[in-house]
């Protein structure tokens, strides 16, 4: 089944003002850079962004945030970013924090079909607030709700035509999830091959789960802390 | 004397046993990796996705694909494994990894802590901070005794909104050793030079003190 769309441009082209939309990556690492650009150039608005950070201010969601495209965050840390305080504390910003195996386990709940999970994260803290609580062998529980996105977008290192996914290192993250749990989920990957090419047992996301999938272009894959030590 | 963070970080992997999976977090516990006795192997979890995680990489072998739960660059170990962090947060939510080390703004003496929010301050994040405490074997945390204006950082209850309840172990401050007991914390080691006396009179919360208490051994 081709799931091939021709770049960026076409398989964002369709996302409307208000969308729901998840992003995979954690901090810039594993960022679909090739769609958040398309999207910062269609000028699309009054999103909600559910991505387990907000990325810095000249990059990542960063870019849509200076663009004032974000209505409202779902993440689990929004550090790194001087726009997204500014624009939180005038109140143009909505956000909303979630533990972060929280966020990737309401993201897996909705990519195989079960409307919520019980998790210890939370318990006895404001995230508890209005929440079911519930006990098993002695050990209280929070009822999460599985993510309802419209759209998800996620980087993979290889793909093929038909939207099977090869991840990289520590670029994984929060992109197989997410590419489980959009009702349309678009994957950039550095490389696009022919179906049939990638060893079966070696691919992370089958693409059942993936409607669009293009080779993206100039990846910056910029690091947010470069951290070496010296040559021995 | 009152310990540095380094020497925090070195009485620490004192409590590191062969074979454990430990979660280091950001600040002084990730300095813990740094003083990994010989003769112990441990394997360092990393959230974002990670079993493995080595060094630093040499200058000019960074890789951005490759990075650890402070966004820093990192390098593998061999036998290293990536998932993604839905599984990285089950392993962690069923028991798997054996220690957590965190650091707190306050610890109460049930083992309460708060360590993500501070009301009135721009509020950065939970992160997987909540996850990890609710379902850690053992937690010990890494901290200062007092914070910078003096005050004791071990209380009877927290004050600053909770990360997670009845959850520490064990905290290693710049002055003591203490554990964790449902009756309070029970002082187990002083920092060499550093009085039992002024450790009571900087521990707000309730203090077990029984016998004598040994100074730090650091080699």
């Amino acid at each position: 089944m081709n799931k091939q769309v021709l770049n960026a441009t076409e398989a964002v082209k369709d996302i409307p003002d208000g969308a729901t939309i998840m992003f995979g990556g954690f901090g810039l690492c594993g960022i679909p850079e090739n769609c958040i650009a398309a999207l910062v150039k269609q000028g699309t608005k009054g999103l909600t962004c559910i991505s387990n950070n907000a990325g810095v201010d000249d990059f990542g969601i960063g870019l849509m945030l200076q663009q004032k495209q974000v209505k409202k965050m779902i993440s689990s840390y929004v550090g790194e970013n001087a726009e997204f305080e500014r624009q939180l504390l005038s109140g143009e910003l909505e956000v909303e924090l979630i533990p972060q195996g929280t966020l990737a386990t309401r993201c897996m709940a909705a990519g195989y079909g079960m409307p919520a999970i019980y998790t210890p994260a939370g318990v006895g803290t404001e995230v508890a607030a209005g929440k079911e609580v519930r006990n098993f062998d002695g050990k209280d529980y929070l009822m999460e709700y599985a993510f309802d996105a419209d759209f998800a977008i996620v980087k993979a290192w290889k793909g093929d035509t038909d939207g099977n996914l090869v991840y990289k290192a520590t670029a994984r993250n929060f992109n197989p999830l997410m590419a489980m749990a959009g009702k349309i989920t678009i994957a950039e990957v550095e490389e696009l091959v022919p179906a049939g090419t990638l060893d079966p047992d070696m691919i992370h996301t089958p693409g059942i789960y993936i409607h669009r999938i293009f080779q993206g272009e100039k990846y910056e894959k910029r690091i947010e802390q470069r951290t070496v030590q010296k040559k021995a | 004397m009152a310990l540095t963070k380094e020497q925090i970080a070195q009485r620490i992997a004192k409590e590191l046993r062969d074979g454990y999976y430990v979660n280091l977090g950001i600040g002084i516990p990730t300095l813990v990796a740094n003083y990994i006795p010989a003769g112990i192997n441990v394997v360092l979890q990393s959230e974002n996705g990670l079993l493995g995680m080595g060094p630093f990489p040499e200058e000019g072998q960074e890789d951005p694909d490759l990075i650890n739960a402070g966004k820093q660059t990192i390098t593998t170990v061999p036998g290293s494994v990536f998932f993604d962090s839905a599984l990285s947060f089950g392993m962690i939510r069923a028991g798997k990894v054996d220690l957590t080390v965190l650091g707190a703004m306050e610890v109460s003496d049930q083992g309460d802590i708060a360590n993500w929010k501070i009301p009135g301050k721009m509020v950065k994040g939970m992160g997987g901070a909540m996850d990890l405490v609710a379902s850690a074997k053992n937690i010990i945390v890494a901290m200062m005794h007092s914070n910078p204006k003096g005050e004791s950082k071990l209380l009877p209850a927290c004050t600053l909104p909770l990360t997670g309840v009845r959850c520490v172990k064990k905290i290693v401050s710049d002055l003591a050793v203490l554990d964790v007991t449902p009756e309070g914390f029970k002082l187990l080691e002083r920092a060499p030079g550093v009085t039992v006396e002024e450790i009571k009179a900087k521990t707000a919360g309730k203090l077990i003190i029984e016998g004598e208490i040994p100074e730090m051994v650091f080699n």
